[in-house]
C-alpha cells in the first residue's frame, strides 16, 4: 500500500511538474492573467477606489464576494472546532494543583476537599505543564499591547501599505494566544471569554455581510460600496475606500475571534479549563 | 533578485517539505513545517506579492504552527506509520 501510495505521489509530481512547462513565464505582461482585468485594476483602481494599495482594492470591493465566503470559511472553522471539540460541563480533572505564590511550594488539592485559610495567596497552575518562569510572562506582558496596536496599524493602514483585516485579525489573534502561551488559558479566558470568541465571530461576519445588504437596500449591487456615499455624506469614490475599511474591520474580527477559538478548544481538550 | 538567493531559498523549500513528511517526530514535524512557511515567506517576498508574504508569515508561520502545537501536546508525538 505504502509503495503504491509513493508510485501515485510520484507520477502526479512528474505530470505537475511537466505543465507547469506550459505556464506564461514570471512577470509576462502578454499572458492572459495580465492582458484581461489586471490593467483596469492598474489604470483605474485609484481613481474609483481611492485605495492606493491595488491588492487591497481588489480583495475588498472588485472581489469582495470571494472574501466574504473567505470570512465565513474561517468562521465555520471556528464552529467545526466548537461542536467537534467542545465538552460541556465541569473540569474532567479530579485534582488541581495550586502555587503559594510567595514561596513557590506546591499543592495538590482534590475537588471534593476545601482548601482551608486564604485562597489569595495561592494561583492555580496546570497539571501537565507548569513552568514558571517570570522573565518570560513579564516580556510578553509587556509585549503583547505593542502587536495589538500593530495590529490595529495593519488593520486601519491596508489602504496604503500591505496588510489589511486576515493579516491584522491574525495578529490580534496571536496576541491573545500569545498570552495563553506564556501565562495560562485561563489568563486568556478571563480576558477574552468563551462567549466573547462566539459573538465576535459572528459579529465579524455579519459586519461584512450587513455593509453588503445596506448597499442593497440603498438601491445598489450587493457589496457596490458607492452606496454608502448616501449615508457618509462622501463622494462615491471615498465611500468605497470607507466601505473597504468597514469590511477589513469586519474580516480581522472574524478572523481573530475564529483564531482563538480554535486554540482554545484544541489545546485544553474542549474543556476550557487547564490548556496549552 | 539574485539568482543563488533564489536557489539556496527554493532548495530550503524542498528541504523542508520532504523533512516534514519524513520525520517521524510530530513536534519536529510541526516546527519543519513552520521553517517551510517561513521559506515560502521569502519566496512570496522576492517574486514582489508582499501581501501574500504578510499572510503567509503570519498564518503559515506564525499561528498554524501554534495549531500543530498545541494538538501534538493534546495527542501524541509519535506517529504510528
Amino acid at each position: 500500500m505504502k509503495f503504491l501510495g509513493i508510485i501515485v505521489v510520484v507520477i502526479t509530481g512528474a505530470l505537475l511538474v511537466y505543465t507547469t512547462g506550459d505556464f506564461p513565464s514570471w512577470s509576462d505582461p502578454a499572458s492572459p492573467a495580465s492582458t484581461h482585468v489586471s490593467p483596469h485594476y492598474i489604470e483605474k483602481g485609484m481613481h474609483e477606489t481611492a485605495a492606493p494599495n491595488i491588492v487591497t482594492a481588489v480583495l475588498a470591493d472588485y472581489r469582495g464576494f470571494d472574501t466574504l465566503f473567505e470570512t465565513t470559511v474561517v468562521f465555520c472553522a471556528g464552529v467545526v472546532c466548537f461542536f467537534l471539540l467542545r465538552i460541556p460541563g465541569r473540569s474532567p480533572f479530579t485534582e488541581c494543583q495550586y502555587r503559594h505564590k510567595a514561596t513557590g511550594i506546591t499543592v495538590r488539592v482534590k475537588h471534593d476537599r476545601k482548601m482551608s485559610g486564604s485562597f489569595g495567596e495561592f494561583e492555580r497552575i496546570d497539571t501537565l505543564w507548569t513552568p514558571h518562569d517570570l522573565i518570560i510572562q513579564t516580556a510578553c506582558r509587556i509585549l503583547i499591547p505593542f502587536i495589538q496596536l500593530f495590529a490595529l496599524y495593519v488593520i486601519a493602514h491596508g489602504h496604503h501599505s500591505p496588510g489589511g483585516g486576515f493579516q491584522g485579525g491574525v495578529i490580534l489573534g496571536a496576541s491573545i494566544i500569545l498570552l495563553a502561551i506564556s501565562h495560562d488559558l485561563r489568563t486568556a479566558l478571563d480576558r477574552l471569554g468563551e462567549k466573547a470568541h462566539a459573538i465576535l465571530c459572528s459579529v465579524g461576519v455579519l459586519v461584512y455581510a450587513g455593509t453588503g445588504a445596506v448597499c442593497m437596500v440603498l438601491g445598489f449591487n450587493f457589496l457596490d460600496y458607492g452606496a454608502l456615499a448616501r449615508i457618509l455624506h462622501v463622494d462615491p469614490v471615498m465611500a468605497r475606500s470607507h466601505g473597504i475599511l468597514v469590511v477589513e474591520v469586519g474580516v480581522g474580527l472574524a478572523v481573530m475571534a475564529a483564531l482563538i477559538w480554535i486554540y482554545s478548544n484544541v489545546s485544553s481538550r474542549g474543556n476550557y479549563d487547564e490548556g496549552l | 533578485m539574485l539568482w543563488q538567493l533564489d536557489l539556496v531559498i527554493l532548495t530550503l523549500v524542498v528541504a523542508t517539505a520532504i523533512g516534514a513528511v519524513a520525520i517521524k517526530d510530530l513536534l519536529g514535524s510541526a516546527i519543519l513545517f513552520g521553517a517551510y512557511s517561513f521559506m515560502m515567506c521569502l519566496l512570496w517576498a522576492i517574486m514582489g506579492a508582499v501581501d501574500v508574504a504578510f499572510t503567509e508569515a503570519s498564518v503559515g508561520a506564525g499561528v498554524s504552527t501554534v495549531f500543530f502545537v498545541a494538538a501534538v501536546f493534546r495527542t501524541t508525538r509519535r506517529t504510528k506509520d
